[in-house]
């Protein structure tokens, strides 16, 4: 392998080279400065998140293959980083009240967000095996960490070594498998990779290691999708977290990993589709199936909506399963729209925690459309879209995905999806059920700042703008392809 | 005005959201405004009335934007002689149910008259949606406020109503969703007309005919998926248990014209039997359940049930009556008249809009009733007339209509589908004409205990009678029922030409024929 290296080249990884350079400098910074002063820390880290942005957003557009072909920049990729960046400042922004209700406001907490964004960012612009597994591990090691900065609760030492030794486990499946397709094509280069996957002399030999390598490869990336059957870990990280982490961990790492899926499965091992899309229909139907039905007697929140998690993933699944370039934008839609979901629904309950309490459990939400009107129908609306009820935009990513899936033939997939939606509408109806038709009231004052409502107001508000006018959005998750 | 169904459905949700802003501590203006909007929407729906034309079947105030334009949706509205007397029955029935909750409902006032105004705007929706996804997005939205009004203000067991009948119309529609996506899959087009002129072979017809059927039986309800009902009638406030019968059940009804017999028409054909019985299972089962209930709301819940069989059978019994020879010349099967066929369909719509009116003003007795005495058995009534005579004459004359009297509406709808379907089988028209009989005991049982007797609760002696503003919407309703049993012809006249399109679309097979 020829390492060239040119200093033109660095231009285009300006949004990861600034960002590791403000990491670099606010952690410093954040070092020297008297305590008084250390919310700036929040504001500078908000700052650079949004620098790196506007330099993603300048790059869009652009197209190359640099660092020896270790690095792409393509629309898909920025298009990505964009959003993101753009769903990180809004997680951090609820992240504020949570840290400091709970008296964990401490500056690695923003740094260590930062630094697993950077990794995020690298593992969409990975194009070779090396590359992604770099970023994948920045941003793993970082959750982990971020995990444990809650390091006097029990349940989040305990999510974060649960996390770690699962994430460790997905990690050496991931390289297992990547080491076989090095092996076998003797590259870590994803074009050179698909180059090989793709040629018409493969022996039935390599064939069958190629297989191998991809089924671990699957199994590693599920495991960090938290798709069933690697689905164990997600209820219990998710709830022994700290909320504003859960958050975190449910939004903006899934475009990571469908980026990595796209890298891997799509530009690198296209070839295979009809190997692979028969493993995700099976890891799709369960993660559905699974999701559905085991949070139907949750009374938890977190846990609850983990396990919604796992079946949203389910579906992104599925339009993975098609194989057709419009399944894949149903898929990035779904992942985009589900996000925006999240952050609300996690949002919420941010905004119900006060001074060391953690409302994390149903009940916490008995009577809040009395005692908190708008931030109740901000929550009926989220739980409405996840369940996939128009006019929100839950239902349209649903619509996307099914109408992929019918449109290659399977329409029984299609069925047995709605079908468990039904099933989950359920236990999204309780949250609904406890904020509206309770007769308690626990007359929760809500005590989050302005900007957080604002922000969660903006928020609600696009699940439904956004479900009214879906048409820009989808056209921009399949122009990706 | 080019625009008058879209001011029809955004003016009443767009005054919901301003009721909502107006807020719950200041209910008096909330009830106002709300009363206002509904009225002005009223005024604004009988210009669709006026401006008619009765001499088309093709659709009218069409409008038509492109939406999705990936899938090819458009937000495109129209109506015609099928959804025009439904969206005028919507938008009297919402000024009913704001009038009635006036001074009943106390707790979150503003809320409660925008969920029915917001329900007011998603109704017309779903009957002016040509666009099938836009359809099914008003459809399914239908649901969120349904939903907020059994689970907010209903009674004692309203979380396990609301959650059920969320899920089971939810349940009913996904199979509905999963059939239009396939078949724009197949035309690629969600334009309901472009489904129309499909061509689909008998296994995808039958498919796609039991997943419309399943979605649209659910809402109608017909008989075995119908346990919904009751439980939402009963826990619903007045108000919800108004709309739900008069309005939400159409929905069901709808469908059929809409869906399933102008696009599985060969599928409906075939099927028709099991509907007939079905609908003559609820026709006459469901009217001796309703004869042994103890609680009114539920007796008139079931009533709701038997009584929108006739809409079935009315609709699928054309099949036993005409069919189309090879030529495309309509013939009868034995003998019958074409006229048969047009009395089943269109005895049909009449039944939903006298149903309409009749549920309406039957829940409306027992809400005023229940506002008084907080109950709905029948037992802790008994001579109610001696107190509230006004009252009683106008619960009577109602229970007269639910019973089918002749010169009111529900004579009118039930004997168009017995005439109708006294053509296609003496045996549906002889189960069918059994509701004379059950009806008219369960109803005037009811009224016998209710109304007549002497007083055997003490507190039943104290009752006041209806006050100026029940007097004035049960008189509003008094009219409708009695004006359509006399002179429905001009509500015919507005649907013949659709139903004569719709018959023949509907008996025209979509399979190669073999000659």
């Amino acid at each position: 392998m020829n390492f060239n290296f040119n200093a033109s080249e660095l231009l285009f990884a300006l949004p990861e080279l600034f960002l590791l350079s403000a990491i670099a400098i606010i952690l410093l910074f954040d070092l020297f400065i008297s305590d008084r002063l250390k919310h700036i820390t929040y504001y500078l880290s908000q700052l650079a998140l949004l620098l790196t942005g506007f330099s993603v957003f300048n790059l869009i557009g652009e197209s190359a293959i640099i660092f020896s072909g270790t690095f792409v920049l393509d629309t898909l990729g920025s298009t990505f980083k964009v959003f993101i960046l753009g769903f990180a400042i809004i997680a951090l922004a609820y992240t504020r009240h949570y840290l400091k209700v709970h008296d964990l406001l401490r500056n690695e907490y923003f740094i260590l967000a930062m630094m697993s964004i950077l990794g995020m960012l690298i593992m969409v612009s990975g194009h070779s095996l090396l590359t992604l597994y770099l970023g994948l591990e920045i941003m793993s090691l970082s959750l982990y960490a971020l995990i444990a900065t809650a390091r006097d609760r029990t349940a989040a030492i305990e999510a974060a070594l649960k996390y770690f030794v699962l994430g460790a486990i997905a990690s050496g499946l991931l390289l297992y498998g990547m080491s076989m397709i090095y092996g076998i094509s003797g590259s870590l280069n994803i074009a050179q990779i698909s180059n090989f996957a793709s040629a018409a002399t493969l022996g039935s030999q390599q064939t069958l290691i190629l297989n191998f390598g991809l089924v671990f490869l699957v199994i590693g990336v599920a495991f960090k999708l938290g798709a069933v059957p690697f689905h164990m870990w997600v209820p219990d990280v998710y709830q022994g977290s700290p909320t504003s982490v859960t958050m975190f961990l449910s939004s903006v790492p899934k475009i990571a990993a469908v980026a990595i899926l796209i890298r891997l499965l799509i530009d690198g091992l296209g070839s295979l589709q009809h190997y692979w899309s028969d493993l995700f229909m099976i890891l799709a139907i369960l993660s559905i199936a699974i999701g559905s039905l085991v949070a139907l007697n949750q009374t938890n929140i977190k846990r609850m909506l983990a396990y919604s998690t796992i079946s949203h993933i389910g579906f992104v699944l599925l339009g993975f399963v098609t194989g057709v370039v419009d399944g894949y934008g149903a898929a990035v839609f779904y992942v985009l729209t589900y996000i925006l979901m999240s952050l609300a629904a996690f949002g919420v309950i941010i905004a119900l925690n006060k001074n060391g309490f953690e409302a994390d459990q149903i009940a916490d939400f008995q009577g809040l459309s009395k005692s908190s009107p708008w931030l109740a129908l901000i929550m009926l609306v989220v739980m409405l879209s996840m369940a996939g009820v128009p006019p929100f935009i839950g239902f349209y990513s649903k619509l996307f995905i099914l109408q992929q899936v019918v449109a290659e033939g399977y329409v029984i997939l299609a069925v047995l999806a709605v079908i468990f939606a039904v099933i989950s509408a359920y236990y999204y109806l309780q949250i609904i059920k406890t904020m509206y038709f309770s007769d308690k009231d626990k007359s929760i004052v809500i005590y989050a700042p302005l900007d957080m409502k604002i922000l969660l107001s903006i928020n609600g508000i696009l699940i439904l703008l956004v479900g009214l006018m879906p048409s820009f959005w989808m056209e921009l998750s399949v122009s990706l392809f | 005005m080019d625009s008058l169904l879209s001011i029809l459905i955004w003016l009443p949700i767009l005054g919901a959201g301003s009721v909502l802003l107006i807020g719950n501590n200041r209910s008096e203006i909330a009830r106002w405004v709300s009363v206002g909007i509904s009225v002005l929407v009223f005024a604004l729906s009988i210009n669709l009335y006026l401006d008619f034309d009765t001499s088309t079947a093709s659709m009218q105030f069409v409008e038509k934007v492109s939406w999705i334009s990936q899938f090819n949706i458009f937000y495109h509205l129209g109506l015609d002689g099928i959804s025009m007397p439904l969206i005028i029955l919507t938008t009297f029935s919402t000024i009913i149910v704001i009038i009635a909750g006036w001074e009943v409902i106390k707790n979150r006032v503003a809320d409660y008259m925008a969920a029915f105004l917001m329900m007011e705007g998603i109704i017309i929706g779903v009957f002016s949606a040509m666009d099938s996804m836009l359809y099914y997005v008003f459809w399914e939205a239908s649901l969120i406020p349904m939903l907020l009004i059994i689970g907010i203000w209903g009674g004692q067991n309203r979380v396990y109503a609301s959650i059920k009948f969320f899920l089971y119309t939810f349940l009913g529609s996904v199979f509905m969703l999963v059939s239009l996506i396939y078949m724009y899959n197949l035309s690629g087009s969600f334009a309901i007309s472009e489904m129309y002129a499909l061509p689909l072979s008998m296994v995808q017809q039958s498919w796609i005919f039991w997943a419309f059927f399943l979605a649209f039986a659910v809402k109608v309800p017909m008989f075995p998926v119908h346990t919904w009902l009751p439980d939402a009638h009963v826990q619903a406030p007045t108000g919800g248990s108004v709309i739900l019968a008069a309005i939400m059940l159409k929905m069901g009804g709808y469908g059929f014209f809409r869906f399933s017999l102008p696009i599985t028409p060969d599928a409906s054909s075939s099927f028709a039997t099991v509907v007939i019985v079905l609908s003559l299972i609820a026709i006459v089962y469901i009217g001796f359940v309703a004869l042994v209930q103890k609680d009114m709301k539920k007796l008139i819940a079931y009533s709701s049930i038997s009584h929108m069989g006739f809409v079935t059978l009315g609709v699928f019994a054309i099949f036993s009556i005409m069919k189309m020879d090879p030529n495309g010349e309509l013939v009868s099967i034995a003998g019958a008249s074409i006229e048969s066929a047009y009395l089943g369909l269109e005895g049909a719509m009449i039944q939903m809009i006298s149903h309409g009116f009749i549920s309406a003003a039957m829940f409306l007795v027992v809400g005023v009733l229940y506002d008084r005495l907080h109950s709905r058995d029948i037992t802790t009534y008994g001579g109610v007339i001696n107190s509230m005579p006004k009252f009683t004459g106008f619960a009577v004359l109602f229970a007269m209509a639910n019973a089918g009297l002749p010169g009111t509406s529900g004579f009118v709808g039930e004997f168009m589908v017995i005439l109708g379907a006294l053509q296609a089988n003496f045996w549906y028209a002889f189960l069918a004409a059994m509701t004379l009989i059950i009806g008219a005991a369960y109803t005037l049982w009811m009224v016998k205990r209710v109304f007549w007797g002497t007083i055997t609760n003490p507190e039943v002696s104290k009752l006041s009678d209806v006050n100026a503003r029940e007097f004035g919407i049960l008189s509003i309703l008094a009219i409708a029922i009695l004006w359509m049993g006399l002179y429905p012809q001009p509500v015919i006249e507005v649907m013949h030409a659709s139903i004569v399109n719709l018959l023949e679309q509907s008996l025209t097979t979509k399979l190669p024929v073999l000659l």
